[in-house]
């Protein structure tokens, strides 16, 4: 329990450290968003009374000192309130994210579910056959496509399957002209077709990572005594691939899964842009084309509370597997 | 790998030089004795000298218009042209220049960063170390892509700022985390063993300490951490790039990309606008993590001996440790 509220503390820490640079970033740098907006509006008159008032709607009045402008901005936080999109005005920010946080959810979701089964079995079979040829051949061959810029693997999927064998649809997260949105086959099946290669991307570019986790884990376990023990005793071997050595291995595996997530948050980010995939990539890089600092902000911030939350998940289904870590002996 | 400077006063100058040379020959040695070390510096090499030889290797210049329109690759124009008529090879080698350049100094920034974060707080303890683990902890956990994206993007508001300079930047300031994480953990146990004890019974300072006998000891880590930044720091630069938030006037990798995109190269099928700019970043790093893979294969030696699993069963404990002496030599 107390390693739970420890971490939860931390969770804590980080959120308002993502949450304060949010705030502090935007006032360091030159100008300020109030004024690319204003900036914008120049071919039209501006009176000096709307700039006042778009000023207080940005929270970035040179009147108010600044820790009231912190505070203010805290309050609206935890109000919902991100402010107002420049870009797609006068939505709010928050609606924009509403609507493209389930498609990214999804998409990384079914990615790392995807490449940690995948990986971690793969890892545990090539370190079991190890020094046969497919243990000499895939390592290399993952690094190569970990290596590859996600983007660059997406645009080389969407020339491949999409342009020229026409296999798979490119863009968009679902078939806009044919289908509604709706708990309908048609709906669904149109949302996995066009998922498959945004999920493929994202699979290849991350696999990498949890086979050589796995491999040479697997490696250092298989030299303990209790694999020998069991290879004496005459276990069959698949026994103790799984309930010996892969066992005991895969908790490594488990802890870089935040470093994993991250990487796939990133890779994710660039994918759907690729795709114009509906996601908070897609409505990071609108914002960032538009200088819309409310909306990247926004993206951010949301991104990053994702990414603790899942962060926390972790370290809880960790301290289940791991009793060692409960008891903050580790 | 485990020298004390202690004896250091009775070392006249001819065996520092032997010494030096001998460390010397034994990079070299490690370099080329292992493949993968090998395979590794022989692709950053390569890229290097393609970025230094630039204007010997092409005569266009790579952001000059040559020809009108896009054309397929020729003999004239080995990589075909862009959609503004700017020769491709000329764009891909002159860009290696800013591409390696802005992911190195960032990298070196970076591990400058990390050194200091990751070896003080793990000397001082405490409460250093607990303030230090926590900002380090707190930009780990942090999704680095996306605060890069947002520093940048805030970053170029001002036209001016839109430069290589400010995402190198950028860089150095989301990459340095794992690295102190990883220095920090090494240097935890490394503080504890005799010739940190001995050097601080001696009264040295404490500066001294850190950068003088620890840091050698880690060198090995050091520059396998380097590596790996250098490879984020290159992926996330022609990441930024691509979303348009670099000098998008000037050839590199990552405005290749951009451009790509933005003329729809993709869809009409003009593919040598795009693969050979990524090709080449994939490459690049791949060439990079192979040196780290070297790398750890030599500081562990469990890595390295590679025989089928069937065959090594009782004889596996002697065989490794025999092969752990020489290692730690060679690095």
């Amino acid at each position: 329990m107390r390693f739970l509220l420890r971490r939860a503390g931390f969770y804590l820490v980080a959120l308002w450290a993502a949450v304060t640079f949010n705030f502090i970033i935007p006032r360091l740098m030159p100008g300020d968003p109030a004024e690319a907006y204003i900036a914008r509006l120049q071919t039209q008159q501006v009176t000096r009374a709307q700039i006042d008032a778009i000023r207080a709607e940005f929270g970035v009045n040179p009147n108010v000192p600044v820790w009231k402008q912190y505070f203010a901005y805290l309050n609206g936080l935890l109000h919902g309130n991100l402010g107002i999109s420049t870009s797609q005005f006068p939505s709010q920010v928050i609606n924009i994210l509403r609507e493209s946080l389930p498609w990214t959810i999804g998409l990384v979701g079914a990615a790392l579910i995807l490449s940690f089964f995948i990986g971690t079995l793969v890892g545990m079979l090539i370190a079991w056959k190890r020094g046969s040829w497919y243990d000499t051949a895939v390592p290399p061959i993952l690094t190569f496509f970990s290596a590859v810029p996600y983007f660059w693997m997406a645009l080389g999927l969407v020339y491949l399957f999409g342009v020229n064998l026409n296999w798979f649809p490119t863009d968009s997260g679902y078939d806009v002209f044919s289908v509604t949105p709706g708990w309908s086959i048609d709906f669904i099946s149109s949302v996995v077709q066009h998922a498959i290669l945004p999920v493929t991307t994202l699979v290849i570019g991350s696999l990498a990572g949890w086979v050589l986790t796995m491999r040479n884990m697997m490696i250092t376990t298989l030299s303990e005594d209790y694999v020998l023990m069991a290879q004496a005793k005459g276990l069959p071997e698949r026994r103790v691939m799984f309930n010996y050595a892969a066992r005991n291995a895969i908790l490594p595996s488990i802890t870089s899964f935040s470093i994993s997530l991250g990487l796939i948050v990133s890779g994710s980010l660039l994918t759907e842009i690729v795709f114009n995939y509906p996601g908070i990539g897609f409505a990071l890089y609108k914002g960032v084309q538009g200088n819309d600092y409310a909306l990247v902000e926004g993206c951010f911030l949301v991104i990053a509370l994702a990414v603790l939350i899942a962060n926390f998940l972790s370290e809880l289904i960790y301290a289940f597997l791991d009793p060692r870590v409960r008891q903050g002996r580790n | 790998m485990q020298v004390t400077n202690l004896t250091n006063q009775q070392i006249d100058s001819s065996t520092i030089l032997d010494r030096v040379k001998g460390r010397r020959s034994a990079i070299l040695g490690a370099i080329t004795s292992n493949p993968k070390i090998a395979a590794g510096v022989g692709v950053v090499a390569f890229f290097v000298l393609i970025a230094l030889a630039a204007p010997l290797l092409t005569p266009y210049d790579p952001n000059a218009s040559v020809v009108t329109g896009s054309l397929p690759p020729s003999s004239a124009h080995i990589l075909g042209t862009t959609g503004l008529g700017q020769d491709m090879f000329a764009q891909i080698v002159y860009g290696a220049r800013i591409s390696l350049l802005v992911g190195f100094s960032a990298a070196i920034g970076s591990t400058v960063l990390q050194i200091l974060f990751g070896l003080s707080s793990a000397y001082f303890g405490g409460i250093v170390d607990d303030v230090l683990s926590l900002i380090i902890n707190v930009f780990l956990v942090l999704p680095g892509l996306p605060l890069t994206i947002v520093l940048a993007s805030l970053a170029s508001t001002n036209a001016a700022n839109k430069n290589e300079f400010v995402i190198a930047l950028v860089l150095l300031f989301t990459s340095w985390s794992y690295g102190a994480r990883v220095l920090r953990a090494q240097t935890l146990s490394l503080k504890e063993r005799e010739f940190v004890t001995a050097a601080r019974a001696s009264g040295e300072s404490s500066l001294r300490i850190i950068f003088a006998e620890i840091l050698p000891n880690e060198v090995a880590l050091v520059a396998s951490t380097f590596i790996g930044t250098f490879v984020y720091a290159i992926g996330a630069e022609v990441a930024l790039e691509f979303l348009g938030l670099g000098d998008t006037s000037r050839a590199s990798w990552g405005v290749i990309l951009y451009w790509a995109q933005n003329n729809g190269a993709l869809i009409v099928g003009k593919w040598w606008q795009f693969v050979p700019a990524g090709l080449c970043v994939a490459v690049l790093c791949a060439g990079l993590t192979f040196i780290n893979f070297g790398i750890d294969q030599l500081a562990n030696p469990r890595l390295r001996a590679e025989r089928p699993q069937r065959r090594r069963l009782l004889s596996e404990k002697k065989k490794i440790v025999l092969s752990t002496g020489p290692t730690k030599g060679a690095l």
